[in-house]
């Protein structure tokens, strides 16, 4: 173990010392503020009742299936719209116009248009994801050096081989930094619409025992929230560092 | 092999600075027309290692991209072997002043680029690792551009650009950024190596000792638009040439420094 792993979990243990000194202090009701004891003998209660679990794979699910949408769409889309400017004329003002629309504004909508159930909430997080991953990609594009265009063109690469041989290469670190900030933005708004249409997920757990006043079980939505946060972000750090990305952080 | 035939090429774009300088000036006005090159006149033998020398902004570069095809003339002709050109072909391979080797690629990726076309992989295999151990970067097949120092980078560009075994080869201020040692290294390098391969090259550089020691043609362009103020052949010179000890290349030195507006040559 080195000062990499010691020092946060130094931080950790401080922190919640501190949490229970000051509810003891105060005297809370469990109602109003649990301290750390009752909230991790509540982890543990709904881990091994399997609650944890199902709403945790509920909203991995709707987080999974509204990102990858949203990567698989709005990828391309960027480099179509970075490479043609015509296109890009044609439809940049209306991106920026939405692209600024919270994607809790789009709540109402989506539960018109798509019902209760797991698609309005992937919509809501394809639209939270779909716009930033579109712009980033586009500019990605935009931005790679004319002089791996010129080259193409000087060793004859036919248009596959531009997409395939320098666009999609040439934009990989880009793209890996936006889909590390982008799925950080998926997981805030997965509770958000986890909140409105359904009956699963760890928004719903949080909204149920706030109506249950159990704040402790609210408490296990919001530590789940985040150590699982803390998990994407490592894996996407991770993505960083494989090969085909890695030249980018040299540049 | 690739003869070269500049006819009466002109070169003039617009001004499209977003910032106004000085409007009453005609040269930087918005908007304006400015004149690159005027009426260039010349012609390279098939095999000739030429050297064009120039201050900088005079138009060289310019020539070069339209050489290759990545510009177009705005008149005249530009003919190779009597053809025009009319876009970048792999016929004629550009090596970049800055980095053209694709980051993401190893050495071996890059020089494979120039050879796409053969499909027998054991064959290509051959062709790939032959020009790399031309240029002298044996064991750094696996290497990416970042972990090779300037000179290796610019080996393994001239290697892809060989690979592709191509008529000429345009090179624009291929030695910028070396240091000193690694420039003498290269000159002699590029020298030998158009012994060997007898190519035409076309390149560009503002060191006079440069040219003088590789070139068989040395031409100089100056002025605002350009214009070619010398373009002359050095015969009876053989390689490696001692600057010093060659009366005609002494005196071709002065004469250039001379055009180019210095006096005192030390």
């Amino acid at each position: 173990m080195n000062r990499r792993y010691i020092l946060p979990l130094v931080t950790f243990i401080i922190i919640c010392l501190i949490w229970d000194v000051v509810v003891r202090a105060n005297g809370w009701s469990v109602q109003v503020f649990p301290g750390p004891l009752v909230a991790i003998n509540s982890v543990w209660e709904l881990i091994t009742n399997g609650t944890l679990f199902k709403h945790t794979v509920a909203s991995l699910y709707r987080v999974t299936a509204g990102f990858y949408l949203a990567a698989l769409i709005g990828i391309p889309l960027g480099m179509i719209l970075g490479r043609i400017k015509v296109i890009k004329d044609a439809f940049n003002p209306l991106i920026q116009f939405l692209r600024p629309i919270s994607p809790l504004a789009w709540i109402p909508l989506a539960v018109i248009w798509l019902g209760i159930g797991d698609p309005p909430a992937i919509f809501l997080i394809f639209m939270s994801c779909f716009f930033t991953l579109l712009v980033s990609t586009m500019i990605a594009v935009e931005s790679i050096s004319p002089i791996y265009f010129q080259v193409a063109a000087n060793f004859g690469f036919s248009r596959y081989e531009v997409i395939t041989k320098i666009v999609i290469p040439a934009v990989i670190p880009e793209i890996v930094t936006s889909l590390r900030l982008t799925v950080a933005i998926a997981w805030l708004v997965v509770v958000a619409a986890e909140m409105i249409a359904v009956q699963s997920g760890l928004g719903y757990l949080i909204l149920d025992s706030r109506n249950a006043l159990r704040m402790d079980y609210v408490m296990v939505g919001m530590i789940t929230i985040g150590a699982i946060g803390l998990l994407l972000d490592y894996i996407m750090l991770r993505l960083a560092r494989v090969d085909c990305a890695f030249w980018g952080s040299l540049k | 092999m690739a003869h070269i035939k500049i006819e009466n090429l002109n070169k003039r774009y617009i001004n499209r600075r977003k910032t106004r300088r000085d409007d009453d000036n005609p040269e930087t006005k918005v908007g304006a027309e400015v004149v690159v090159l005027q009426d260039i006149n010349l012609e390279f033998e098939d095999g000739e290692m030429v050297c064009i020398l120039g201050s900088s902004g005079c138009g060289k570069s310019t020539m070069l991209r339209m050489l290759a095809g990545f510009d177009r003339p705005t008149s005249g002709r530009i003919l190779i072997d009597g053809e025009q050109v009319k876009g970048p072909s792999s016929n004629y391979i550009y090596v970049f002043q800055h980095n053209g080797l694709l980051p993401w690629m190893t050495i071996w990726q890059n020089v494979e680029l120039g050879v796409r076309h053969i499909k027998d992989e054991e064959e290509r295999g051959d062709v790939i690792q032959e020009y790399i151990d031309m240029v002298e970067l044996t064991g750094f097949e696996d290497h990416h551009i970042y972990q090779l120092s300037g000179g290796m980078r610019r080996r393994a560009e001239l290697a892809r650009a060989l690979a592709v075994e191509p008529d000429m080869l345009i090179m624009d201020e291929p030695f910028t950024g070396l240091d000193f040692l690694t420039r003498m290294k290269m000159r002699e390098e590029v020298v030998n190596m158009h012994e060997y391969i007898g190519k035409t090259i076309v390149m560009v550089t503002h060191d006079i000792d440069d040219a003088l020691v590789m070139g068989d043609r040395i031409v100089l362009m100056a002025g605002t638009p350009a214009e070619v103020k010398v373009s002359q052949k050095i015969l009876d010179v053989p390689h490696p040439r001692n600057l010093e000890k060659e009366p005609t290349l002494c005196n071709l030195r002065e004469e250039l420094y001379l055009k180019l507006g210095v006096s005192h040559v030390a």
